[in-house]
């Protein structure tokens, strides 16, 4: 007997670092049991063997920066049964997002003496302003553990599992101690989406939002906490423009503390 | 007479997206243009206007791979603005932090990126079909160089624990002891790992190289250091962009560099390794002997060796440093900021990453300049590649094209540093 085929797995790479893709190969304990279980047709990262599409279940990094990427995910799209993007970049545009506050032909100018050689667009956008997302990682990096999630919750035919509260519970409910009140450490707990598995705070630092807003973040009152605790216009701003700055709720919390 | 052009249009097994194209006439390469299309990200630009702490968790995203190089590079060019003294205790988590970093990123290159290419798989885990143990042992030492850096750093990828002045929070003396059984393991498995390696068959190709690295008067060079060369520099980290000068070419997001008045450098394990063979921890010193590997090393194959030597300095540095671990009163120094420039240059697993930095009296960066060792190497890997084809013109397209990708990856070229890598593009008669 035959045995069943095995669904296609291809990874995509735009604008990123390569971190959230990193976190399948750093997955060590796992990945020979996912290669045993998916094909991982497409990874040019790990692999020069590139098998052609159509791919069952495609991972999206990075966010679309220049015209030819803004062709290129409707070709993924195109050929891509289940799309998942992972993390901050592909979900809400990353880091790479802060030119979208400034003006990108002087930035080209900055970095390169010649800048008509480079080609991109004026903004950095997620993934989900191009094409339909079947399903969206935060984090920047994602974590392991939701990335294992949502692949063994593709393979099983069910939705995965992956909170969309706020950082702030996951915390209280691990029982760890709260930065704000023990220390008067500013933390974005309160607004961050949850899938870290709370480390900052672990580690006596406030939340800085890498993993973006939760569903309806009321971050109007977080910035109002912060002016409370000294903080300038300024640094309010640069709080919430760091790698979510795209993210619809975080865009107007900075953006209302622009001079 | 008709030309040939041979074209790897997606680079594999490196990280981030490129694509090479060489011409060649007759026996002869004409050109060779290693492209890069990452997108650019303009970190450089948008740092200026942000707070002088928050620079090691942005640059931090440059690279997923080497979070660690950027962050390092970052806190020691603004700890020197501000003239903060650093306590040693410190200092030692720093370098062991670094140690995990590069046992996490040379043993990801070593076992699932470049030895394929000597074996003849297309990646890992096919080669794990047939080597099982090999494959296993690697990921077992990778996770204990992530172990590292979790436990350091909060997590692997983009640590969370490292700040200007120190860290977030210290590990206690037990919590580090808890790493030095998996780290002995570590140990013996990368003096394996060297004898394994070393037994491969290398194509027969050496380079008079201009390596440049860090070199430290008492230990193997990571975080601190002078910048020297094979060929003449040596002054202090600050006098980088004397040396070491940066254009933009029109075939790549990246910058190129070169060394003023002379060629392109090679950054690296083996510039590191050849102009610092006699700082070398013992063991890591006697598996080179034992691999056979001469003091200096010139052959880029063989980069597959001497990165499986500093695998084995990495786990032998990490075990030293806990056992004299002792934990600092505070994790970090209150660090004020102050108008001026600094400098920050570390060695990164694939070379010196160098960092410049201005900031004002209230902290607010004003200029910022990051040179990635990839953007600096992708010269060095051009001419490589000049050298290495021609001989080897007389080969089919797929077997050319195929070493042709395992003499870039043997610089590990880490393309979202600045940029994304391979295409081929052979173009001969
Ligand atoms: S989200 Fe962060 S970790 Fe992931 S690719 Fe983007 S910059 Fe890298
Ligand atoms: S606590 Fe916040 S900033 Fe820290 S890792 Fe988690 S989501 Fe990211």
């Amino acid at each position: 007997m035959r045995a069943p085929k095995k669904p296609k797995l291809a990874v995509w790479k735009f604008a990123s670092c390569d971190g959230c893709q990193l976190s399948l190969l750093d997955c060590e304990d796992e990945l020979l049991a996912v290669a045993g279980a998916i094909d991982i047709a497409y990874f040019p990262e790990a692999s020069r063997a590139m098998v052609k599409g159509p791919y069952d279940l495609s991972l999206v990094e990075g966010s679309i920066t220049t015209p030819h990427d803004a062709e290129r995910i409707h070709q993924i799209r195109r050929q891509s049964k289940f799309l998942v993007t992972i993390g901050a970049c592909a979900t809400s545009g990353g880091i790479q997002a802060l030119r979208n506050f400034k003006n990108v032909r002087e930035f080209t100018s900055l970095v390169y003496a010649s800048p008509e050689f480079i080609s991109t667009l004026d903004k950095s956008t997620p993934i989900s302003g191009h094409i339909k997302v079947d399903f969206e990682l935060h984090g920047c990096p994602i974590s392991k553990e939701q990335l294992l999630e949502v692949i063994s919750a593709y393979l099983n035919g069910r939705k995965p599992n992956t909170p969309s509260h706020a950082l702030c519970i996951e915390c209280k409910r691990a029982g760890i101690v709260c930065v704000m009140v023990a220390h008067g450490t500013p933390c974005l707990g309160p607004v961050t989406h949850a899938g870290c598995g709370v480390i900052c705070p672990q580690y006596d630092r406030g939340c800085y939002g890498c993993f973006g807003p939760k569903e309806t973040p009321n971050a109007h009152s977080l910035a109002a906490s912060l002016a409370g605790a000294g903080w300038s216009k300024d640094e309010i701003m640069r709080v919430f423009r760091t790698y979510n700055a795209e993210a619809p709720a975080f865009r107007k919390a900075s953006t209302s503390h622009e001079d | 007479m008709k030309t040939r052009t041979i074209k790897v249009d997606y680079l594999a097994r490196v990280e981030g997206e490129g694509a090479l194209y060489v011409k060649a006439r007759g026996d002869h390469v004409e050109d060779v243009k290693l492209k890069i299309f990452e997108p650019p990200r303009f970190f450089e630009a948008f740092l200026r206007g942000r707070d002088f702490r928050e620079a090691p968790d942005i640059t931090a995203r440059i690279c997923g791979i080497c979070p660690i190089a950027y962050q390092m590079g970052a806190v020691h060019a603004m700890e020197s603005i501000c003239n903060v003294m650093i306590d040693p205790r410190i200092r030692l988590l720093r370098r062991l932090i670094y140690c995990g970093e590069w046992i996490e990123s040379h043993v990801l290159h070593i076992y699932m990126l470049h030895l394929p290419d000597f074996l003849g798989y297309p990646d890992a885990i096919q080669m794990a079909k047939d080597h099982p143990e090999a494959v296993q042992r690697a990921l077992r030492m990778k996770k204990i160089g992530n172990g590292i850096m979790t436990l350091l750093g909060g997590r692997e990828i983009h640590p969370i624990n490292v700040r200007v002045g120190g860290f977030y929070k210290t590990p206690t003396r037990r919590e580090l002891s808890s790493l030095t059984d998996d780290l002995k393991w570590g140990l013996e498995a990368a003096i394996v790992t060297v004898k394994l390696v070393s037994t491969l068959n290398f194509q027969n190709f050496e380079q008079d190289y201009e390596f440049v690295c860090l070199r430290h008067p008492d230990e193997y060079p990571l975080n601190e250091g002078s910048l020297v060369s094979n060929k003449g520099i040596d002054c202090p980290i600050s006098q980088y962009d004397a040396n070491l000068i940066e254009e933009h070419v029109a075939h790549s997001t990246a910058l190129q560099t070169t060394v003023k008045g002379r060629g392109s450098a090679h950054l690296g394990p083996m510039a590191r390794y050849s102009l610092n063979y006699d700082q070398l921890t013992p063991l890591a010193k006697n598996a080179a002997v034992n691999a056979g590997l001469e003091k200096t090393c010139r052959n880029p194959f063989k980069s597959i060796i001497v990165r499986a030597v500093e695998v084995v300095f990495a786990f032998e540095e990490a075990l030293r440093i806990i056992k004299e671990y002792d934990q600092p009163p505070c994790p970090a120094v209150d660090v004020k900021p102050r108008a001026g420039t600094g400098y920050g240059c570390t060695e990164a697993p694939r070379g010196i990453c160098y960092h410049r930095y201005t900031i004002d009296d209230a902290g607010i960066i004003r200029d910022a300049k990051i040179v990635s060792p990839t953007a600096v190497n992708q010269k060095t890997i051009e001419g490589d590649l000049r050298y290495f084809i021609e001989p080897n013109l007389h080969l089919p397209d797929e077997k050319l094209k195929w070493e042709c990708e395992q003499a870039i990856r043997n610089y590990y070229p880490c393309i979202s540093c600045s940029a994304h890598f391979l295409k081929l593009n052979i173009e001969r008669a």
